[in-house]
């Protein structure tokens, strides 16, 4: 009997058509990421319909909202006479031909429009990612390695600063400070007026520049990168750097740590091998919860230098109540944050066997 | 023993202290400059030197024994529209953070004592919510609802709850199965009273931390709304809008750095005190309540 079951195979492998657990553990999380997108088109279209204030007027001007020939014939025409749900079916429909309406404000398309915001703020958020995930991770390292020495008092304590300034403020101070009085650094838009943005390629000036090497473009886009990056970076960096300290600190805990140390390996190999390695999940996990917190930074500091990127677009549309595009930027960035999310999900996956068996 | 608990750390290990809140200095500091803040906002009146609104004739005078922090755009002085401006950041503030915190709360218990479907639906609802970033879903809110402080509120807990809700659903959710709560129900406890009776004072203590912690957010949140003009209107003077104006202003830096201090340090002030209160919660506790 016995030697019947061990010549059997596993159990796994008699119900063949059992995915493999990695593959189900994507397609649920797939699922899941996809659920989410569906329910903030929902969620949008909800809040845009409940809104009390009458977006109509922002849309055809007091005088024209104030014909009811012209409000009826605008109304027939944009389908808002329709009940609800209808008017959600066809939204959704549109949505998913790449058509997100058109914008009040600008008159564009609003997917034409996004695709000129997005890739600016995409290319600070990304400049401030690299920045503060190398920053961030490796201090909060450093310090967690110096518990309750100096250094770790230090670090703990300027990332405390780091989260606690208002983000707007320190744009302006960066902006007054770097720009207005020592002239160091240029302060608003993403390159100086003088200068033609180059060829489209990815949208980021940086690297379109390079492609098109056209270097003091570059040289110029860069440096308009920095204040913003900065003033970015620095609360980012304090996020991460306390996540990533108690991170360690819990992992230094372990007992496998323990073991480590008792075979007798160096620190280098216990740190590389052991402890971030451990750490690496619940890190991974804040990077991509924490972008929701860069996004929303960019919207700040964006309005304070001037970057023309999709903090200022939605801005823009929420104060002239330009539902069309209110509901593109929500959707562009759920989508961005939901896809983020799901590749944090995927490595988690494929990293820690455990995650896909539960 | 201390080395092997952090070989790389060297031979300190971290002792769980008695009281700890209070031999930290950073967290006595920041309960001094909370205490500080909270006399500003209560005697805000007899505290400023002149009325808030006034406008006067030195506009954007530099800051002088007149006016300790100068004046603005209008003539308004500073320092009596920052101390006025505690009346406005701080009890919105605390209601933000109150609201939210029941909001989530009922949200989480009832998703983590009943399980089963309802908790899987509550939850996507929650991590739908949490795929907005917090700001864009803000201004879309108080947009739509017309800037004032009432409406930036709502705007703010309809995005804050769900970080309550996610603490309070796994709080629970390791709670209800303990031998005390089982032995409640057996007793003839209905949900409501195992709730109320047996649950409820064990979750206090990490939820309020995690408001403590919250607070400073819930100022930076409001501020920044303010800052976009989605908050407060116009004359009323609040911190965030005093930033604005100092934007407006450029080298009058008095206006934007005064009202810019003042955000900071309340918020500083929250986020030692929530850290060292954090510190003094059980392990696991303390890995529900995230350091952010």
């Amino acid at each position: 009997m016995s030697h019947q079951q061990a010549l059997a195979p596993p159990a796994d492998q008699v119900r063949g058509r059992r995915a493999h657990p990695l593959a189900r553990y994507i397609a649920a999380r797939l699922g899941i990421s996809v659920l989410l997108l569906w329910g903030i088109t929902l969620v949008t279209f909800i809040l845009t319909n409940l809104v009390p204030a009458d977006p109509l007027a922002a849309v055809l001007g007091d005088q024209a909202a104030a014909d009811p020939v012209i409000v009826a014939q605008y109304r027939k025409q944009m389908g808002l006479n329709a009940p609800l749900p209808l008017q959600y079916w066809h939204y959704l429909v549109r949505l998913l031909h790449g058509n997100l309406g058109t914008s009040a404000q600008t008159r564009n398309p609003v997917a034409a429009d996004l695709a000129t915001v997005f890739p600016a703020t995409a290319e600070l958020s990304c400049f401030v990612l690299v920045a503060s995930v190398l920053l961030g991770v490796g201090l909060g390292l450093y310090a967690a390695l110096r518990h309750r020495r100096l250094a770790d008092q230090v670090i703990r304590f300027a990332s405390v600063t780091g989260i606690s300034m208002p983000t707007f403020w320190l744009a302006l101070l960066a902006f007054y400070v770097f720009f207005y009085k020592l002239r160091w650094l240029p302060g608003s838009g993403r390159l100086d007026p003088t200068l033609t943005p180059p060829p489209h390629v990815t949208g980021f000036y940086t690297i379109d520049a390079a492609l098109a090497g056209q270097w003091s473009v570059l040289g110029n886009a860069l440096g308009h990168l920095v204040l913003p990056g900065l003033v970015l970076t620095l609360y980012m960096m304090g996020l991460l750097v306390r996540f990533t300290r108690s991170a360690i600190l819990d992992v230094l805990n372990e007992p496998y740590v323990t073991a480590a140390r008792a075979k007798g390996l160096g620190p280098g190999r216990i740190i590389v091998g052991y402890v971030l390695r451990g750490a690496l999940l619940p890190i991974l996990t804040m990077v991509g919860l924490a972008f929701g917190s860069l996004l929303s930074g960019a919207v700040l500091t964006e309005q304070v230098f001037a970057w023309n990127g999709l903090g200022q677009y939605a801005f823009l549309a929420a104060t002239k109540l330009d539902l069309q595009a209110i509901m593109g930027v929500a959707i562009v960035v759920g989508a961005v944050y939901i896809v983020i999310n799901f590749i944090v999900d995927l490595l988690t996956g494929v990293i820690d066997p455990r995650v896909r068996r539960g | 023993m201390s080395r092997l608990a952090s070989p790389v750390a060297g031979p300190r290990v971290r002792l769980p202290e008695a009281g700890s809140a209070w031999r930290q200095p950073l967290a006595v500091t920041g309960l001094v400059i909370i205490a500080a803040w909270l006399l500003v906002a209560i005697f805000a009146p007899l505290l400023q030197p002149y009325d808030a609104l006034a406008q006067g004739t030195p506009m954007l005078a530099a800051p002088s024994s007149a006016h300790l922090l100068g004046t603005d755009a209008l003539g308004r002085d500073v320092l009596s529209r920052v101390i006025a401006g505690s009346r406005v950041s701080i009890p919105s503030a605390l209601i933000l953070v109150i609201a939210s915190l029941v909001v989530g709360a009922v949200i989480g218990a009832v998703a983590g004592y009943l399980g089963g479907w309802v908790d899987e639906v509550l939850m996507r609802c929650t991590d739908m919510v949490l795929a907005f970033p917090t700001i864009i879903l803000a201004m879309v809110v108080a947009a739509a609802l017309g800037p004032s402080i009432r409406n930036a509120i709502i705007a703010i807990v309809v995005v804050n709850w769900p970080q309550y809700a996610r603490v309070t659903r796994s709080l629970v959710l390791g709670l209800k199965t303990r031998e005390f709560v089982v032995a409640g129900r057996l007793l003839g406890n209905g949900p409501l009273t195992s709730l109320r009776r047996d649950i409820l004072p064990n979750i206090a203590a990490p939820v309020l931390v995690l408001a403590t912690l919250d607070f400073g957010n819930a100022i930076l949140a409001l501020s920044g709304l303010s800052f976009l003009g989605l908050g407060t209107v116009p004359p009323t003077a609040e911190w965030g809008s005093m930033v604005s104006d100092g934007m407006q202003a450029f080298d009058s830096w008095w206006i934007g750095t005064s009202a810019g201090v003042a955000i900071f340090t309340i918020v500083l002030a929250f986020n030692f005190v929530g850290d060292a209160l954090r510190d003094s919660l059980d392990p696991q506790a303390r890995r529900l309540v995230k350091e952010h």
